[in-house]
């Protein structure tokens, strides 16, 4: 079995097709599902509304926050980048303000200015000092680069040319043949002359710039030209004078944060700015899930805990939906079996007043044959000339037979549509099933029949009909003697039935009804025995007869195994108690076809 | 004894009343209740047999008026129709003596008359 066979709802498996199921007013899936859709919709609709609306808040915000983060940072360290470069640019300008030419040109006295730059502001490797035709004059630092000639340099041009006083270099390999950036600073003599103090930046020292930025272990951040190519190393973006694969972005006074897709195709968030009076850009780079990694995880948590609840709210819905619409259900059954069976006694009654009315009018004339052949058989026997005509005799009791027969007929179909008021009186149901015994004894013991009866002393006198109830027993018995063959059983039996009711079964081991009769059974007219003169009234008049006393009668059946007819009554009948009727009335008793 | 017949069906009624008096019992018939209330004020009768249903007078109102002027007479009813009104209408009167369905068994008949005639004896 699987598992929707095992929890699905009972009332999804119902038909009305069954042998005793009924057909309900509306479709119950239809509803279960309906009640189900529309208590999803209206229950978990806004929670998932509301999980939308704050997940988009959330991310809207995070996003906002880490572009405010990224340009927090990339402002703080462009600062400290262009702070760095200003203070050294200064420092230098002042000493050649501060000396002379020739003091310059001191080799110690050059070595001593070095020495107190890089115990002051740090960050410079070597100095040198070179005449206007770009020849170094003097140098002082850890290379051998005294006496190079740097005219054809683009940076000395430049700085020669007088385009700019002070000069910050791109990084390039020069004659040490090692990456690295100068600043020179250009300044005049007397004669109209001039010379160049150039100093090599620290690219150490950028490099401790650059990795004081709180970023995280997937960041990076470098300085690049204006032509992509990278200024200092860079952690995951290439080595130093490689160019960066990423875009440059366009010159622009104020820093900007945009998002980029890397080759690996993650998402990067990249903050970038210009450093004023240099030729370097600073870039600072992460990837974007590392930085909302914390929203992502938080994200994740409330995702479980809205799918757990969801889960949970929808299991609630299908079995409070399913328990209600079985209740539903199961109710709608039972007013659907009462409505059939006040449809069944309403066609009952219709057929009872039709019966009523045919056996009236059908008695009146049945009755002026029955006495003008009566008349016509008195007048034959007492005329000498026909009293011994055997065959003329014969036709009339033929007639009169008929007649009776008739008339058999439509006191049946009086019986059973009549509607006496009920005439309850205290009866006693072992004392009553003795009675109806006691017209049957005879032929039980010569049909060698064996009649057990079970009335347990518990059974109280109750209150009801006695003429009706033996009519019922009665009926019943006789049936039964009817379906059994000889030496077969009969078993009566009482039950109480809670303290409202009791019940009483009359069970053979005859032949059976065929289930294709067993609906049909209590329908008037509807007889199996047609041949031997059944009229099919029998059993309707039964079952209308229990239910005038209150009560019912109902049929379990095994085709060529016997019947078991089951007459349930109330205790109390609650009526005009009166007492026993006249024995005189109404003996209309016939066996029961 | 004498015993008056009434039912609207003369058919009946006339065909019960020759088969009686071939029995030797001395029996009328009237097809009506008013013919049966103008025979009563002549004719003295031990015992009256009604149809319960009959046009303008009833079998159980026929009763009540004769009982006006013949309160001793014995009753027998017959009906084709036999309704729960008929019925507690005979018994919840005295001198109901018995209710009969139609056709009548005519030994049945004169059996319940005899009954009935043979209680007044004894009470008397």
């Amino acid at each position: 079995m699987s598992f929707w066979q095992k929890i699905k709802p009972t009332f999804l498996s119902y038909s009305s097709k069954g042998k005793d199921a009924v057909k309900l007013p509306f479709d119950v899936k239809r509803i279960w599902f309906f009640a189900i859709f529309l208590i999803s919709i209206v229950s978990i609709g806004p929670l998932v509304s509301l999980a939308i609306f704050d997940y988009t808040v959330t991310k809207n915000d995070t996003e906002k926050e880490i572009q405010l983060r990224m340009e927090h940072l990339v402002d703080h360290v462009a600062g400290t980048v262009s702070f760095f470069l200003e203070q050294r640019k200064d420092v230098l300008s002042y000493t050649v303000y501060a000396n002379s030419f020739a003091d310059l040109n001191n080799k110690e006295h050059l070595a001593n200015i070095l020495e107190g730059l890089q115990r002051s502001a740090g960050g410079i490797v070597d100095l040198g000092l070179i005449d206007s035709t770009g020849k170094q004059l003097q140098y002082v630092g850890p290379y051998d680069l005294l006496g190079m000639d740097y005219h054809d340099k683009r940076w000395c041009k430049e700085v020669r040319e007088g385009k700019k006083r002070v000069y910050i270099s791109d990084i390039f390999l020069g004659f040490r043949r090692a990456p690295h950036h100068i600043i020179a600073v250009k300044q005049g003599l007397p004669d109209g002359s001039f010379f160049i103090l150039r100093a090599t930046v620290d690219t150490e020292k950028f490099k401790e710039l650059l990795s004081l930025m709180n970023i995280r272990e997937t960041g990076d951040s470098f300085l690049i030209n204006h032509k992509g190519i990278l200024q200092t190393p860079t952690l995951r973006h290439g080595v130093a004078m490689d160019k960066i694969k990423l875009s440059i972005p366009a010159e622009s006074s104020s820093l900007k944060v945009s998002e980029e897709i890397c080759e690996h195709g993650d998402k990067l968030v990249v903050g970038w700015a210009y450093i004023q009076d240099s030729p370097y850009i600073l870039m600072v780079i992460q990837k974007k899930k590392d930085l909302i990694k914390t929203w992502l995880t938080t994200r994740w948590i409330i995702l479980g805990i809205l799918s757990a609840g969801i889960f949970v709210m929808l299991f609630v819905i299908i079995h409070v939906a399913s328990y209600l619409i079985n209740i539903i259900c199961k109710e709608s059954q039972k007013t659907m079996m009462v409505l059939n069976e006040v449809e069944h006694s309403s066609k009952m009654a219709s057929i009872g007043r039709l019966a009523a009315g045919v056996a009236h009018e059908v008695n009146n004339p049945l009755a002026i044959i029955y006495e003008k052949a009566g008349l016509m058989k008195d007048l034959f026997t007492y005329k000498e000339e026909y009293s011994h005509d055997p065959k003329l005799m014969g036709l009339i009791d033929s007639v009169l037979t008929s007649v009776e027969r008739c008339a058999g007929i439509t006191k049946r179909l009086l019986s059973f549509s009549r509607n006496l008021d009920i005439t309850v009186q205290t009866v006693n149901m072992h004392a009553a099933v003795k009675d109806v015994l006691g017209f049957l004894h005879k032929e039980a013991e010569y049909r060698s029949i064996i009649v057990n009866i079970d009335i347990p002393k518990d059974i109280p006198d109750f209150k009801t009909d006695r003429g009706k109830l033996q009519q019922i027993l009665v009926n019943l018995t006789n049936n039964a003697f009817a379906a059994v063959e000889d030496e077969g059983h009969i078993d009566i039996k009482a039950r109480r039935q809670n303290n409202e009711n009791i019940m009483i079964s009359i069970t053979d081991d005859g032949c059976g009804i065929p289930p294709k009769n067993i609906k049909r059974i209590f329908d008037p007219f509807f007889s199996t025995k047609t041949e031997s003169g059944g009229t099919g009234l029998g059993l309707s008049i039964i079952y209308g007869l229990a239910l005038e006393l209150g009560g019912k009668i109902e049929v379990e059946s095994k085709e060529g195994k016997g019947a078991t007819f089951t007459v349930t009554l109330p205790l109390e009948r609650g009526e005009n108690e009166s007492p026993p009727t006249d024995e005189r009335s109404w003996d209309l008793e016939e066996p029961i076809q | 004894m004498k015993i008056l017949l009434v039912d609207d069906e003369h058919e009946l009624v006339s065909a019960l009343a020759e088969r009686m008096s071939m029995r030797g019992i001395n029996a009328e018939w009237v097809s009506s209740g008013k013919d049966a209330l103008e025979k009563l004020q002549g004719t003295a009768y031990d015992l009256a047999v009604l149809d319960m249903k009959m046009p303008k007078i009833s079998g159980l109102e026929l009763r009540k008026k004769i009982q006006e002027i013949r309160p001793e007479m014995k009753y027998i009813f017959m009906t084709g129709h036999g309704s729960s009104d008929d019925f507690n209408a005979v018994y919840s009167e005295k001198n109901a003596d018995c209710y009969l369905m139609k056709p009548v068994n005519i030994d049945l008949l004169i059996e319940k008359i005899n009954q009935s005639l043979e209680e007044t004896e004894i009470e008397v």
